[in-house]
């Protein structure tokens, strides 16, 4: 049992070698969110692709009056996968097509590379977009959609010819070159977005819910596909989606964003391992929420007391001071089960197993009424197996527990 | 008996069954489409057969026909016997009023297109909510008679209709400008008769129209006017196409208006197709004149379909 125990909480830390992207191990797909992506990029004072500032979007008027962004303010480096994480009318959308120049800002600043864009039309900005369906034009070829960008900027035809070849092999593409769009499927379709998209070398590229229409195992080939060609162009990439697996697996930063806001701006294991609020939490992956009252706070880390009396240590965002009755957040996989109830920092009686393969998640009914989830990997020398109605104990990692703003 | 088995009588009496379901359901087919068949048959076939057979008859003195072939129909469109000997001269009447409704026709359909397009557009770039109301005032004017509506035309450019009166009171002109009983009458007539059935195909063609293709060619450097001849003309072709032919093909054989607002002066191929069946006493020529104007028809049709679709296609 210690031995499974300590597999899953040495899992996280494993495929963590800095500079090995999942684009090179691409058998390798991450067996849980946030795992494999754990590459910490250093804070480099690169320079910044895009910078939003202050920038407001209202749509409607008078009493209809919608603000689908409220004042953001976030910069996208140079080279960076950037993603926009949030549920849908979060208002990652919005803040891309400002970006791309589809809707223009009520207020605020759009900066490329130092120079405000946000009074351009889209096709005086060196961005372009993968639109959520493709919008490729379906009375042209293949290669036709892919050097359409390129005949717009007036370039000569030999040019056109040579860089749609080269983004034809970029996509792996070649053999279906003069197909008409609507004879190819889903996944060639979503190839042809890109390089047409990325054909006429823009400084920033923009991709909203691309591979939100793809299957499962497709999806997976894309994202991996996307990195490789976001390594190989060096282009910037911005990213929306709504899965937090997506932008926890893919991305250099994520923000999340929330009713307008964007509430937190970190690299996957920052958003992931110390998210700033609920809303963060909640939203990245599974997480329990429970209560406790502060006791003391020393240096970052507040010593908070469970209904049952017990007391853990709990980690709080920098800015945040917690006093009295708080939330505390634990991830599903930085707690263990213990046969013995006395042995746990909190106990409650096992009211679900849920078998996923990978992981088998507990549910348990606290004492206290609360339920909470623990998630424990399988492997094959899984020694002890609990039945529903068991009383259990619930142990914490160190710095399992967070106190967060709600 | 009992063995699971089929025997082979069994398996060809099963494909009997099926032989005699498929043929049912197919002798069910022909039942069903008997009703658009007879219709088809009567009130399209019949009166071609009619006017193909009438064509190659002798007129009557008062109309109608004697039984007795003859193509003078056809040697009367482009060439008049000579009363004394018998020759046959070339004369190019008939030819001249065949193409000036072709020219007609043509402005015709190339102002409703020019027209159209943007009002189309417009329609179809509004709230879905709206887009109705705008059918709607589109077909309006479809409540009243060509007749009427071309009617009231005529008092409003004639010379002492609304505009001549007008002008006259704001001292712009000092004597009437005509207008009816003009080639700009009839065009203006033509105009106003067809400019919907340009509008209404266009329309549901533009509202097919999915625009974030256009936004993609935004996005791609493309300009406003690029995006229009690239993106939004192609792919509106169907449209296009459906409009020109609505417009074009009723425009030649329009009868009404070049009628009434051409004062009968300026005559059209429908005039003088109605002519021979009324004052001119000549229905075979009236037929042939009508078989050539659809021969004529069915060629440009032809040319034009092939030279415009084809090259589109919807994905």
């Amino acid at each position: 049992m210690g031995i499974a125990f300590e597999n899953q909480v040495a899992a996280p830390q494993l495929p963590s070698r800095p500079g090995c992207g999942d684009n090179q191990t691409g058998t390798h797909l991450p067996k849980r969110a946030g795992s494999l992506n754990g590459v910490i990029v250093p804070e480099q004072p690169g320079k910044n692709a895009i910078e939003v500032r202050g920038v407001r979007k209202v749509f409607g008027t008078g009493e209809n009056q919608v603000a689908a962004l409220d004042t953001v303010s976030v910069s996208i480096r140079e080279n960076e996968f950037f993603t926009l994480l949030g549920p849908s009318g979060c208002g990652k959308t919005t803040l891309l097509r400002l970006i791309a120049g589809f809707d223009f800002p009520t207020a605020g600043e759009i900066l490329l590379h130092g120079q405000d864009i946000a009074p351009l039309p889209p096709f005086k900005r060196p961005v372009n977009t993968v639109f959520q369906s493709y919008a490729l034009f379906p009375h042209m070829t293949v290669a036709q959609n892919i050097g359409f960008g390129l005949e717009m900027l007036g370039k000569p035809k030999a040019e056109i010819e040579a860089r749609v070849a080269q983004m034809l092999k970029l996509v792996k593409m070649e053999a279906l070159k003069a197909r008409r769009t609507s004879q190819i499927s889903g996944g060639q379709q979503q190839r042809v977005a890109l390089a047409r998209a990325l054909a006429p070398q823009p400084k920033v590229l923009l991709l909203d819910e691309p591979l939100s229409a793809l299957d499962y195992k497709l999806r997976k080939e894309m994202q991996i596909e996307l990195k490789r060609l976001q390594h190989e162009t060096g282009i910037t990439f911005i990213f929306v989606t709504h899965d937090q697996e997506e932008a926890l697996t893919m991305s250099d930063r994520i923000a999340v964003m929330s009713a307008g806001k964007i509430l937190q701006v970190g690299t996957p294991r920052d958003i992931y391992d110390r998210p700033a609020e609920r809303f963060v939490a909640d939203f990245i992956g599974e997480t329990n929420f429970l209560p406790g009252t502060v006791l003391s706070k020393q240096a970052g880390v507040a010593t908070v007391k469970f209904a049952s009396n017990a007391t853990i240590a709990a980690g709080y965002p920098e800015g945040f001071d917690p006093t009295g009755e708080v939330t505390l957040v634990i991830r599903p996989e930085h707690a263990d089960l213990v046969s013995d109830p006395a042995k746990g920092t909190i106990t409650g009686t096992l009211s679900n197993i849920v078998y996923f393969g990978t992981d088998t998640h507990y549910h348990v009914k606290l004492d206290g009424g609360e339920n909470f989830i623990v998630r424990h990997q399988n492997s094959r020398s899984s020694p002890v197996t609990y039945e529903t109605g068991a009383k259990v104990g619930i142990q914490f990692e160190e710095g399992a527990a967070r106190v967060l703003k709600d | 008996m009992t063995t699971a088995t089929l025997s082979p009588t069994d398996l060809s009496k099963a494909a009997l069954f099926e032989a005699q379901a498929v043929k049912t359901s197919a002798r069910r087919n022909r039942l069903l489409s008997l009703p658009a068949l007879i219709i088809i048959g009567v009130f399209g076939v019949l009166p071609l057969v009619i006017i193909c057979v009438y064509s190659f008859l002798v007129a009557a003195p008062y109309g109608g026909v004697q039984w007795q072939f003859s193509t003078d129909a056809y040697l009367n469109f482009m060439f008049q016997r000579d009363i004394f000997d018998d020759t046959l001269q070339f004369t190019p009447d008939f030819l001249i009023i065949y193409l000036r409704s072709f020219l007609f026709a043509v402005v015709t359909t190339v102002i409703c297109l020019l027209l159209g397009f943007p009002t189309a557009y417009f329609m179809a770039t509004r709230p879905p909510a709206q887009r109705n109301w705008w059918v709607l005032l589109i077909t309006i004017p479809f409540w009243s008679n060509l007749l009427v509506r071309t009617l009231a035309i005529m008092f409003i450019i004639r010379d002492e209709g609304l505009i001549n009166n007008a002008l006259l009171a704001l001292g712009v002109i000092d004597k009437p400008i005509t207008m009816l009983y003009t080639n700009f009458a009839i065009q203006l007539g033509l105009l106003y008769a067809f400019l919907p059935f340009m509008v209404l195909p266009l329309y549901s063609s533009l509202e097919k129209l999915d625009f974030r293709l256009v936004e993609a060619a935004y996005d791609l450097y493309a300009t406003r006017r690029q995006v229009l001849w690239r993106v939004i003309i192609p792919l509106s072709k169907p449209g296009i196409i459906a409009g020109c032919l609505l417009v074009f093909i009723p425009a030649l054989g329009a009868y009404v208006t070049p009628l009434i607002l051409g004062g009968g002066i300026h005559l059209m191929i429908g005039d003088l197709i109605a002519q021979q069946f009324g004052s001119g006493r000549n229905w075979p020529l009236g037929c042939a004149q009508a078989l050539i104007l659809m021969a004529a028809v069915l060629v440009a049709l032809y040319f034009y379909v092939r030279n415009t679709s084809g090259k589109v296609q919807h994905g």
